[in-house]
C-alpha cells in the first residue's frame, strides 16, 4: 500500500491544523507543517514529500517566492504544488500557476472538496 | 347347319352367357365390396380429420395456455426486478445524499473542532485575538472585520483587533449606538440581507456577532466585507458565528482573567518579598 508524505506550509496555526485533519483522513499519509518558506526549504532538505500545500501570504518568504525556488530545483519538479490563499483574484490564479502551481484552491477551504483534489493529484481512490 | 349343330352353339353360346353372367356378377360384387370400403375409409377419414383437429385444438390451447402461464410470470418477475431495481436505486440515491451531507457535516465539524481547540489552545490575550482573526479569515473568509471588546468604565466598544482596516481608523461605539452599538446592547446577532447594498462600511456593517458570556456581552465581532470569492454565508458560517459567539468570548475573557492575576500575583510576590526583605530569585 503507498504512503503519502504532505507537507503543509502555513502561518496560520489554524489553517495548519485543518488542513492537517484534513489529510489525515487519507491512509498512510504524514503531514508535516512548516510556518513559512524559510521554515518550509527546512523541512523539505532531506525529505520527500508526496505534495505540497502552500499559503501565499507568509511572513519571512511567501508562497510564490517558495514556490518558483521549488520549480527551480529539478528535486521539486514532479512534486505536485497545491496553493491555498484567500488571494481570489484571477491575476494572482494566473500568476501562481505560470510559476509552476499545480492547483490553485481559496479560503474559506472545503475540507472535503480539498481532498478530493489532493486524491486527482495522487491518484488515490478511496 | 343341322339341328344338332345348331343346338350344341346354342348350348355353347349359353354356356358362354352363363360364364360372362357369372363374370359380371363377380364385378358386381367387387364393385359392392370396393364402394363399401370406400365408404368406410372415408367415415374412418372423417373421423380421423375430426380427431386430429380436436386434438391439435387440446394441444394448442394447453401450450398457449403454458407460454401465456410462463409470460405472467416472467412479467411478475421483472415487475418485481424493476420495483427493487427502483427500491435500490432510490436507497442508492438516498446514500449517496447522505453520504454528502455526512461529508459536510464532516467537514463543519473539522471546522468547528480546529476553531474550538484554537481558541482555547493558549491564555495569552494577544494570541488569543490573532487567533480570532484567523479564524475568521481563514475559516469564515472575511476581508475587513474588526474585533470590538467592550471598555466596561467608559461603557464603549473599543477595536481590540482588526483586519483590512487600521484599527486606528474604527471609532469607539457607544452601546446603544448604531448598529454595532444595538447589537452589543440587545445581544442579538445582526446579517445585512443584501450583501450588493452600497454602505458605509463602518457604520453599516454586513454582519456583527456579539461576544457572550451567558447573557453579559463582553464585545462584538463586526465583519465589513467578505473576500471576492466568498459571496455569501452557509451552514457552517452561522455554526462557527455561534460558536465564536461563546468560545471566544470566554477564551477572550479568561485570557484577560489570567493576565489580571499573573499581573496581581507578581504585584503579591513583589509585595511579599518586600515585606520579608527577601529579592526576587532572577
Amino acid at each position: 500500500m503507498s504512503s503519502y508524505n504532505f507537507l503543509v506550509v502555513d502561518d496560520s496555526p489554524t489553517m495548519r491544523q485543518l488542513i492537517t485533519f484534513a489529510l489525515k483522513r487519507i491512509h498512510n499519509s504524514q503531514v508535516t507543517e512548516a510556518n513559512d518558506g524559510v521554515d518550509a526549504l527546512k523541512k523539505l532538505s532531506g525529505n520527500k514529500f508526496s505534495l505540497i500545500l502552500l499559503d501565499i501570504n507568509m511572513p519571512l518568504m511567501d508562497g510564490l517566492k517558495l514556490l518558483s525556488i521549488l520549480r527551480g530545483n529539478p528535486s521539486y519538479n514532479d512534486v505536485p504544488i497545491i496553493i491555498i490563499t484567500t488571494e481570489g483574484a484571477d491575476v494572482d490564479r494566473e500568476k501562481a500557476l505560470k510559476l509552476g502551481a499545480n492547483a490553485y484552491v481559496t479560503k474559506p477551504i472545503q475540507t472535503n472538496e480539498l481532498l478530493k483534489v489532493v486524491k486527482e493529484f495522487l491518484k488515490i481512490n478511496e | 347347319m343341322s339341328i344338332e349343330e345348331k343346338d350344341i352353339k346354342e348350348a355353347e353360346l349359353f354356356k358362354k352367357v352363363e360364364e360372362f353372367l357369372q363374370v359380371f356378377k363377380k364385378g358386381e360384387e367387387f364393385t359392392h365390396e370396393l364402394l363399401k370400403e370406400n365408404e368406410r375409409l372415408r367415415f374412418k377419414i372423417v373421423k380421423l380429420e375430426e380427431d386430429l383437429r380436436s386434438n391439435k385444438k387440446h394441444v394448442d390451447n394447453s401450450q398457449v395456455n403454458l407460454l401465456k402461464n410462463t409470460i405472467a410470470q416472467l412479467e411478475e418477475e421483472k415487475n418485481y426486478i424493476v420495483n427493487k431495481f427502483k427500491e435500490v436505486e432510490s436507497e442508492n440515491k438516498d446514500f449517496a445524499a447522505r453520504y454528502v451531507e455526512v461529508e459536510e457535516e464532516n467537514n463543519n465539524l473539522a471546522n468547528l473542532y480546529v476553531a474550538s481547540y484554537q481558541l482555547h489552545s493558549t491564555l495569552d490575550i494577544h494570541e488569543v485575538l490573532k487567533i480570532v482573526v484567523e479564524i475568521i479569515i481563514n475559516l469564515i473568509g472575511a476581508e475587513k472585520f474588526s474585533l470590538m471588546i467592550l471598555d466596561e468604565d467608559v461603557n464603549e466598544l473599543v477595536a481590540a483587533a482588526s483586519e483590512g482596516i487600521d484599527k486606528g481608523e474604527i471609532p469607539n461605539v457607544k452601546i446603544g449606538i448604531g448598529v454595532v452599538g444595538n447589537v452589543a446592547k440587545t445581544g442579538e446577532n445582526f446579517f445585512e440581507k443584501d450583501f450588493e447594498k452600497k454602505r458605509d462600511e463602518l457604520k453599516e456593517p454586513l454582519v456583527c456577532i456579539p461576544l457572550k458570556i451567558k447573557e453579559h456581552v463582553i464585545g462584538v465581532l463586526v465583519i465589513y466585507s467578505l473576500l471576492m470569492q466568498k459571496k455569501g454565508f452557509n451552514r457552517v458560517d452561522f455554526e462557527l458565528f455561534s460558536m465564536l459567539a461563546g468560545h471566544a468570548a470566554t477564551a477572550i475573557f479568561s485570557s484577560r482573567l489570567y493576565a489580571q492575576s499573573e499581573r496581581k500575583l507578581s504585584t503579591i510576590q513583589g509585595f511579599i518579598e518586600l515585606l520579608s526583605g527577601k529579592p526576587k530569585p532572577k
